[in-house]
């Protein structure tokens, strides 16, 4: 395999011999066919359509339910390697948390003058609603995501915080699970740390965080927009591995102060809500009046601690894409420590120096929407055509306060394989952290996201992006 | 359990034995037709009466033809009824219990809408009909198999067990309604071959032939064969059979939930009535009016279970 010029491959190093954490699997793969490989590919594609891992791609016909591609190559992370990055993941989550709740109480980041006032009071994903109230436990993100990045050996750059509702994570455990039907002589050779217990975790951590005011058997649920939300099979997914209901807000009203859901036998109180449905149609009766997907009044009942949202409502704030440039400080102002991640360098584009350089150099960076997701809205300099910086330089002029700009990463390769047989491709890595009130759990791996088209540096898959089963190697 | 998701159970299965029945009846129809082809269009006429879509087949084709009716029956999604409907209804169903389901259960009923999307993406030509409801017929066995091999014996269970007997059941009364004037004394001539092969259709339909043959050592009679599908409580598809496996399935969530709801009253006079009529008393006062009175029994049934069991609200 040739490796792109200027791009670390975390399998093939220097002198075209495999880095350390792939030696055992290179070796086992020299000895494999290709054509056998190539068909177990298509086999892989037949057991995710049969167990119906597909996701709905807003704007498209109904019916249409895709599949994201899933890479067999695995990506491969050494033990040394990952203890390195939980405890930079593990302080970040920590600072996010201590973040949101001062920022919704005494606001001292603010009055040290560490983080813009304007920033948080002109900010819509700050909601007002959450002010003074305090979730069970001081938890605010129950499941975090980090997107990290990798640009060498030992560096890894944060590129995103998902603190409001990550997902993915249906699909780490499904490659994990569709790597060990596939290949079970490989994880017989090379040790790999396990994921399983993702969903037991998840459900004990949730738990965890009850309210004061709750059951006797703590009843758990997920709620879920609904069967034509684009991730309606993870929600699915993660009820029936932790056992509990799958709600919708039809099922649900509030009765004697609780939420409770609709059963064959009456309306059953609920203690716990993982809840996948976004702040602004949770309570129509708080936010959104024309929201039909929420629970008019849950708020009410959140503030007199009957129930416990998960994520807690408002925690946007911190993985909003213009305070994310100041996270080192605020990593620094929660713990007294400097952060283990590092950020990647960002121009606010309010800020009108910055904005000078960014409109200077928009083929050389990539600029986001503050508030956008999925990869929708973004322009990525180095691949955009002239017409398409035009476009965006004028988008750009119009509401600056809207975007963020970085420079353009090298982001690492890892194989995948091909009809010539490998080929490198950019990936990114969401680790999936747990936090409880006394603690966090992060599951070794996480989702790995490869562009699959060559040369192409953006991994979303509503944008052609796929995945691949991460291996965290036991020591 | 959720109500929603007891109603989305009951409601998968419904639409899953609805395609099953909708196939087998496609079948007879097509058996018929290969035997007699002068009558096969008043035979398509009758098939798609008791599928409950002969006005709606009028409204987009208007005159009875064979090959068009077959197509609408298997696989029109504007019917609702065509196998392609109920399949891709009860996988949609399946899709939002999913919680509810095992994982062979699940992928058996998306296997079976893959499969089928696929078989029935173009017409069916003759020639291909009989592997191609071989196949729905098998897909079904399947989901049946996985069901019954897999599933916990608990409420959800019921409840998928429920949509199946209510189905059959309201299947089954639908055809001795079409049929029924042919099982009637007075017009039957016994032993013409007319009547022995609408007799062979009705048995057809509900897979009965085999086992009726057997029971009666190969003698048919109208009379004997209404009450073959009627009140015979060994014959999976027959009305008694149907009731008491509702009645049976109402019982143990009776028990189950320790409360006692109207649907349970409903079923035990219907199981009632079953139990002290005969097949000569049902041919004195009417089979026409004591198919009709089943027909919104069910029906009155299936409302007051998704009332009793809150499907909705």
């Amino acid at each position: 395999m040739q490796n792109r010029p200027g791009f670390f491959d975390e399998m093939i190093g220097a002198g075209d011999t495999a880095r350390e954490p792939y030696t055992s699997y290179n070796s086992w793969f020299s000895g494999e066919d290709l054509k056998e490989l190539r068909k177990k590919s298509l086999d892989a594609e037949t057991f995710f359509r049969r167990t119906g891992i597909t996701f709905n791609v807003y704007g498209a016909a109904e019916a249409d339910e895709r599949l994201i591609p899933f890479d067999i190559v695995p990506r491969i992370i050494s033990a040394r390697e990952w203890a390195r990055l939980t405890r930079g993941i593990e302080q970040r989550v920590r600072a996010i948390n201590a973040f949101l709740h001062d920022i919704y109480h005494r606001q001292e980041i603010l009055r040290a003058g560490r983080v813009p006032v304007d920033l948080i009071a002109r900010n819509e994903a700050f909601l007002p609603q959450m002010i003074g109230v305090a979730p069970p436990g001081a938890v605010y993100t129950h499941i975090v995501g980090i997107d990290l990045v990798r640009t060498g050996e030992d560096e890894f750059y944060v590129l995103e915080d998902n603190a409001r509702t990550p997902s993915g994570v249906s699909y780490m455990l499904e490659n994990r699970e569709t790597m060990l039907q596939m290949f079970p002589e490989l994880f017989s050779r090379i040790k790999v740390q396990p994921v399983q217990d993702y969903p037991r975790n998840l459900r004990r951590s949730l738990a965890a965080s009850a309210p004061p005011r709750c059951s006797n058997d703590l009843t758990v649920a997920v709620l879920t927009p609904g069967i034509h939300n684009s991730a309606y099979f993870e929600h699915s997914f993660l009820a029936d591995q932790m056992g509990v209901e799958l709600v919708e807000g039809h099922d649900l009203r509030i009765v004697d102060g609780k939420v409770a859901m609709r059963t064959t036998q009456g309306y059953k109180p609920i203690d716990v809500l993982y809840r996948r449905v976004d702040d602004d149609f949770l309570d129509p009766m708080n936010f959104n009046p024309n929201s039909m997907l929420g629970v008019p009044g849950i708020m009410d009942v959140y503030r007199s601690g009957g129930i416990t949202i998960a994520n807690a409502p408002g925690t946007g704030i911190a993985d909003d894409k213009a305070i994310y440039s100041y996270m080192p400080e605020i990593v620094e102002f929660y713990t007294g420590e400097k952060a283990i991640l590092q950020n990647v360098p960002t121009w606010r584009c309010s800020d009108a120096d910055s904005l000078a350089y960014v409109l200077d150099h928009l083929s050389e960076l990539v600029v986001k929407e503050v508030h956008g997701s999925g990869g929708y809205g973004m322009l990525v300099g180095p691949a955009a055509s002239k017409k398409e910086i035009a476009e965006f330089r004028k988008k750009l002029e119009a509401r600056p306060g809207n975007y963020i700009a970085q420079p353009t990463l090298a982001l690492s390769t890892v194989p995948i394989l091909t009809k010539a047989g490998l080929a490198p491709r950019h990936v990114d890595l969401r680790p999936f952290v747990l936090v409880r009130p006394d603690g966090c759990t992060i599951t070794p791996g996480g989702l790995t996201r490869v562009a699959l088209k060559k040369g192409s540096l953006v991994v979303n898959s509503s944008q052609g992006g796929g995945t691949k089963d991460t291996w965290v190697l036991e020591e | 359990m959720l109500g929603k998701t007891a109603g989305g159970l009951f409601w998968m299965f419904r639409y899953l034995e609805r395609s099953e029945n909708t196939a087998r009846l496609v079948e007879a129809g097509f058996r018929i037709a290969l035997t007699r082809p002068d009558g096969a269009d008043d035979e398509w006429a009758s098939v798609l009466q008791t599928a409950a879509v002969a006005g709606a087949y009028q409204a987009r084709h208007g005159e009875v033809e064979a090959a068009r009716a077959i197509d609408f029956l298997l696989r029109d999604t504007t019917n609702s009824s065509s196998v392609l409907s109920a399949i891709a209804s009860a996988r949609q169903n399946a899709r939002l219990v999913r919680t509810a389901l095992t994982r062979e259960v699940w992928e058996a009923v998306n296997d079976t809408y893959m499969i089928l999307k696929e078989t029935l993406a173009r017409p069916v030509r003759p020639r291909d009909l009989p592997e191609v409801l071989a196949t729905i017929r098998q897909q079904s066995a399947l989901v049946r198999g996985a069901l019954h091999g897999t599933m916990l014996r608990n409420d959800i269970f019921d409840f998928c067990r429920l949509g199946t007997f209510l189905e059959r059941a309201d299947n089954t009364a639908r055809i001795l309604d079409v049929k029924y004037y042919v099982l009637l004394p007075s017009i039957s001539q016994i032993g013409s071959s007319l009547d022995n092969v609408q007799w062979e259709t009705i048995l057809r339909s509900v897979a009965g032939q085999r086992a009726y043959r057997w029971i009666t050592q190969g003698e048919s009679s109208p009379m004997g064969i209404a009450d073959f599908l009627i009140f015979d409580g060994r014959m999976p598809r027959s009305l008694r059979f149907s009731v008491s496996k509702i009645a049976t399935n109402l019982a143990y969530l009776e028990t189950g939930y320790g409360t006692r709801l109207p649907s349970r009253d409903q079923i035990d006079v219907l199981k009632a009535r079953l139990d002290t009529m005969t097949i000569e008393r049902v041919f004195e006062d009417g089979l026409h009016e004591f198919i009709i009175d089943f027909l919104a029994d069910i029906a009155r049934l299936g409302q007051q279970i998704e009332k009793d069991y809150r499907f909705l609200g």
